[in-house]
């Protein structure tokens, strides 16, 4: 019947792909026609605008490891491909590191809701900082509009929209916590999260399969899905990134607050930090006696939230 | 009948592709619609695939939804085949035994739908590789999710290949030899236990969520397995009746209908127990439940389902506990239906939606699936029903065959 009719279509398409990928040379010992063809099933189809350069590198970028198995090479390659896929298809001059943990450090985190008056502007410049999607709005920062006589940020208002601050509230800022007993990471069936040596808790964007497991695991819901194709302005991309940070991430993967591990490795601090108006962020290096966030566990009375899971958080409030 | 000449396997498989697409107008239509089904389903995919699971009902706070869902439950449907297999081949129960291959086509056919609504739940299909030893990365023992895939594949390999021994034994006229596949059924009841045990794991064990952060779910599962999935069962027995000459004795529904009051009752009692739990002293992790059953922050979308599907849950039970000795295939019929779609409802989207809600961060929102991820889980369900039908089709030729060959000889000695 129409058999005849669906099975030479996929051939022409094909062999118009042999055509205009033949003269590429990054296949060695694969069949073209069959990378292309593949190619065209991974990437969606191979669009008029998707040029061979293009299609080669998606196909390459789809068969490399894990990123903790990478030797240094092969990371630098997958770098140099990415960084050119952002000038193809967005035309953009992106900056791509893959900068190793310091040593002796490890990241620390506390939050003074005594002094914080909710301003958002911590939620902002997280957006601005991490390329986050703006279509869907995700944010990985939350700041809870809270009662007084209560300390639990599920009983606050997470949706306040309004001039703050607000007679006899107080704010709780929420993100991930970078746990040192994380369940997300337990939970993850092909070790695409981790935690790395400083203590920030990552996500290996091209290992996810978007199963959302993590999600479920996670007792503080510090993590993001994508459920389209995130969007974000050309001219508001932040270039300046990380592999394992805020580069650009794609549908049907995980993503989540990584302290701004493009900014804290270089020695600088996370964008929340930076752009708190009222010093309420505290951020630091928990191996170091001088540090500010080791002041502020040894003179400040701290907590932690749902500390009965055992999860061991990286993140602490307290008041002044 | 000794030396046949053994039919090769080509051969078998060609004669059963045969067998499964013979049949009448009614057969052709009803192969249609489930197609036309499949169809749609696909095409949703496709929609699905390109946008993203964007155009699912599902969010950042209701992450898993109706596929999880009814993963959840054809699991148990999956699971429920040991209580055919195990008087069947262990206490070589006569009645069991002229079924046990349905059951096993029946588990085959779940199993298909539970992988494939995992895989149209995922957000990168195509990585699926990432999680292969040796090409991939495979997180066990640590993550259950890793179990659930090798006990899930394990239980899949188990109930397709001792079925297909047996039935090529029969088709080539020999006795199945009991060393070569009797190891394999004891596997696979112990098999069976695990693959509904690690599920619920999947969810028993995150303690961030309370609502399944539960002991008890693990049992539960089991009991509403063994009672749903003997259900399901029974109704494709009656339609095996009513539609084909494939003798069925009436015992066998008896049987089959004190297994399902048992474990219907258990059921019954240990979901009492939850919510005894959950309501005697109200605690802040009962307002899962308290969404469920009664709504909470005004959004209540569940309760008329969960309602529904006590009552039914209850109904089904009770039909079964006092059906007549001499019970009709439509009593029968209604009974299973009722109880099958109220184990359904509960443990399907009863069971995932509120472990979801209120979020970590205690908020409540309500899900509804979109259009797309209803045909799409009409397409995986329409899948399921025709990997059933067209096993059961070319089993039922070949024991119908062998078992006239085999009463030849003896009415012909005596």
């Amino acid at each position: 019947m129409d058999h005849g009719k669906k099975k030479d279509t996929p051939l022409k398409a094909a062999g118009v792909m042999k055509n205009k990928c033949s003269r590429r040379s990054f296949l060695k010992g694969v069949s073209i026609a069959a990378a292309a063809g593949s190619a065209g099933l991974v990437t969606g189809g191979c669009g008029s605008t998707a040029s061979s350069e293009e299609m080669g590198l998606k196909w390459e970028e789809f068969f490399k490891k894990n990123y903790r198995l990478m030797t240094q090479e092969e990371k630098d390659a997958t770098v140099t491909r990415l960084e050119r896929l952002a000038k193809l298809q967005r035309g953009l001059d992106v900056q791509m590191s893959t900068q190793e943990p310091i040593n002796d450090v490890l990241y620390g985190y506390a939050f003074n809701i005594t002094r914080c008056k909710g301003y958002m502007d911590c939620v902002e410049a997280c957006v601005q900082e991490n390329n986050l999607d703006r279509q869907s709005k995700t944010q990985y920062i939350r700041i809870f509009e809270m009662d007084t006589g209560q300390l639990d940020p599920t009983s606050g208002d997470g949706k306040y929209f309004h001039e703050v601050p607000v007679e006899d509230k107080f704010y709780m800022g929420v993100q991930c916590y970078h746990c040192e007993n994380a369940p997300c990471i337990q939970a993850c069936p092909t070790k695409a999260t981790w935690r790395e040596p400083d203590g920030i808790v990552v996500v290996d964007y091209d290992w996810c399969i978007g199963c959302r497991y993590c999600m479920a695991a996670c007792p503080y819901w510090g993590r993001r899905f994508n459920w389209g194709e995130p969007v974000v302005p050309k001219e508001e991309i932040n270039t300046k990134q990380h592999y394992l940070g805020n580069r650009m991430r794609m549908k049907g993967v995980m993503e989540k607050c990584t302290f701004c591990i493009q900014r804290t490795r270089q020695g600088k601090l996370p964008a929340c930090v930076d752009s708190c108006p009222t010093g309420s962020r505290v951020f630091g290096n928990l191996l170091d006696p001088d540090s500010e966030i080791r002041f502020v566990l040894k003179n400040k009375k701290v907590f932690r939230f749902k500390e009965e899971l055992g999860t061991d958080p990286k993140f602490w409030y307290f008041m002044d | 009948m000794t030396t046949n000449p053994k039919k090769g396997l080509v051969v078998f498989i060609s004669d059963c592709i045969r067998w499964s697409l013979s049949g009448g107008v009614a057969f052709k239509i009803y192969l249609a619609v489930l197609l036309a089904m499949i169809g749609a389903g696909v095409y949703a995919y496709g929609h699905q695939f390109r946008e993203g699971l964007i155009i699912t009902g599902m969010s950042n706070i209701v992450s898993w939804g109706l596929y999880i869902s009814n993963f959840t439950f054809f699991v148990g449907v999956a699971a429920a085949a040991v209580m055919l297999i195990l008087p069947a081949y262990v206490y070589k129960d006569k009645d069991f035994h002229e079924v046990v291959i349905i059951g096993e086509c029946v588990a085959v056919g779940a199993l298909v739908m539970c992988l494939l609504f995992i895989t149209v739940d995922m957000g990168g299909p195509l990585k699926v590789w990432h999680m292969i030893p040796g090409i991939g990365l495979f997180n066990w023992p640590s993550s259950i999710l890793t179990w659930d895939v090798l006990v899930l594949n394990g239980y899949l390999a188990l109930n397709s290949l001792v079925p297909l021994y047996i039935l090529y034994s029969y088709y080539n006229e020999r006795e199945p030899v009991g060393w070569k596949y009797m190891p394999f059924v004891f596997l696979s009841i112990f098999w069976a236990v695990s693959i509904h045990m690690v599920t619920a794991f999947l969810y028993q064990g995150l303690p961030a969520r309370p609502f399944w952060n539960n002991p008890l779910l693990g049992p539960r599962f089991l009991a509403s397995a063994f009672a749903a999935g003997p259900a399901v069962i029974m109704m494709v027995l009656i339609a095996i009746k009513e539609t084909t000459k494939y003798p069925i004795d009436t015992t066998i529904f008896f049987k089959l209908k004190r297994i399902i009051v048992v474990s219907a009752i258990i059921n019954l009692v240990m979901l009492f127990s939850e919510v005894f739990k959950e309501f005697y002293a109200f605690t802040h992790h009962s307002l899962s439940a308290q969404y469920l059953f009664f709504g909470l922050d005004g959004h209540d979308s569940l309760v008329p389902w969960i309602w529904t599907a006590i009552s039914l849950n209850i109904l089904g039970t009770l039909l079964f506990a006092f059906a007549p000795k001499k019970s009709n295939s439509s009593y029968l019929m209604v009974a299973g239906v009722s109880l099958f779609t109220g184990i359904w409802i509960e443990k399907g989207f009863g069971l995932i939606i509120p472990g979801l809600v209120p979020s970590p961060m205690g908020e409540v929102v309500d899900y509804a699936p979109s259009s797309n991820e209803i045909l799409i889980t009409l397409g995986v369900l329409a899948v399921g029903i025709l990997v059933v039908t067209l096993l059961i089709k070319p089993a039922l030729v070949i024991l119908l065959k062998y078992k006239e060959g085999r009463l030849q000889p003896e009415t012909a000695s005596s």
